[in-house]
């Protein structure tokens, strides 16, 4: 079991002109540790990081998209991966938080902790799958996770983290909805 | 003029999808994103599946559209969701978030299935038909009924005016288009 904010260090020393797709708890961690314009944090509704993620990359085939979505969100949207690994945008990665629980809303579990994502990932025909428990094996691992042809989804099993501070108004700012889309043009 | 406008529709109820289909490409619209719906399956849907000139985009809940479009629109893309008016109703929230409150380009076309095209839609005797309307007037989206050809000539300048604006539009779409 890794901390999600010790993956998202690691991550971040990889990370260059991707657009990153954060949300909730996950965004949280991720501007912490990397506070950039070409972060993606207004999803407007819970579930659809992974949908926005593939707007992203359809739209800029030139350039990769990396979704960093908690595993209640992506329960929420669970078809997404069918149509994700249908379209099959090679410039997409998809990562997922699995702590077990909803930990915006209170850090109560989700229906079934022992829920097989890569599985899931694996079955509706992500190019390539991941499942990532220990935090060597995923530093080693993280270059060719985000440079390979996509669409590629790996499972992050991550402890539920401290408290966080949720500052949603910095988050769905839109003046970094605007920043991001000249960043994104650019 | 506006009666005998209303009269001749009467007389020939007709609402073209290969017009509806020429609007849309005149818009500038190079994404279709899509779970089919009866009322627009043969006349929209199926022909769009051929045209070499759309990229389809088939999804598994119509909720995911609505993000997808929002994704698309950071690159100046733009995207046409069709939908039926169920998936409309089941996508509220990402309507709500992403479209309203973010000001995003939203632009949908949604089928009214089970809808009488002799009434408007507010007087359906469908409950699901019915609401759409006043919730679209709720939410302060901008909508226009397409049931008959003279109406299609909406659609382009709302298409137009909602990527300019950064605002959503909902075309409904009140008969099946032949």
């Amino acid at each position: 079991m890794m901390k999600r904010d010790e993956c998202f260090r690691v991550l971040a020393r990889h990370v260059t002109d991707e657009a990153v797709v954060a949300t909730y708890s996950s965004a949280v961690d991720w501007v912490e540790v990397a506070p950039r314009t070409l972060n993606y944090t207004s999803i407007g509704a819970m579930g659809l990081d992974s949908s926005h993620g593939l707007g992203l990359a359809l739209g800029r085939p030139d350039r990769r998209v990396v979704v960093l979505q908690g595993d209640g969100s992506l329960l929420m949207n669970l078809g997404s991966l069918v149509t994700i690994a249908a379209i099959a945008p090679k410039n997409l990665v998809h990562l997922v938080a699995h702590n077990e629980t909803y930990e915006a809303n209170g850090g109560h579990p989700i229906p079934s902790p022992k829920v097989d994502f890569a599985g899931l990932a694996r079955a509706a025909g992500y190019a390539a799958v991941y499942d990532f428990s220990d935090l060597g094996v995923f530093e080693q691992q993280v270059a060719h996770v985000l440079e390979q042809d996509g669409p590629v989804f790996a499972t992050l099993h991550v402890e539920p983290s401290k408290p966080l501070i949720y500052d949603y108004p910095s988050l769905y700012d839109p003046k970094k909805r605007q920043a991001f889309k000249v960043a994104w043009q650019a | 003029m506006a009666a005998s406008v209303a009269s001749e529709a009467k007389v020939s109820p007709a609402l073209s999808g290969g017009g509806i289909i020429a609007a849309i490409k005149a818009s500038g619209i190079e994404y279709v994103l899509s779970v089919p719906d009866i009322t627009t399956s043969a006349g929209l849907l199926a022909p769009m599946a051929r045209d070499e000139g759309f990229k389809l985009v088939r999804v598994c809940k119509e909720d995911e559209c609505i993000g997808i479009a929002s994704g698309l629109s950071y690159s100046d893309k733009r995207a046409l969701i069709l939908i039926q008016h169920t998936g409309f109703l089941d996508s509220i929230n990402a309507i709500r978030g992403i479209a309203v409150e973010y000001k995003q380009p939203i632009c949908m076309m949604v089928g009214l299935l089970q809808h009488e095209p002799e009434r408007e839609p507010r007087a359906s005797s469908r409950y699901g038909v019915r609401i759409v309307e006043p919730i679209l007037d709720a939410m302060g989206i901008e909508h226009h009924l397409v049931s008959v050809d003279a109406d299609v000539a909406k659609i382009k300048p709302a298409i137009d005016r909602a990527y300019a604006e950064s605002e959503p539009v909902t075309f409904l779409i009140g008969r099946s288009p032949a």
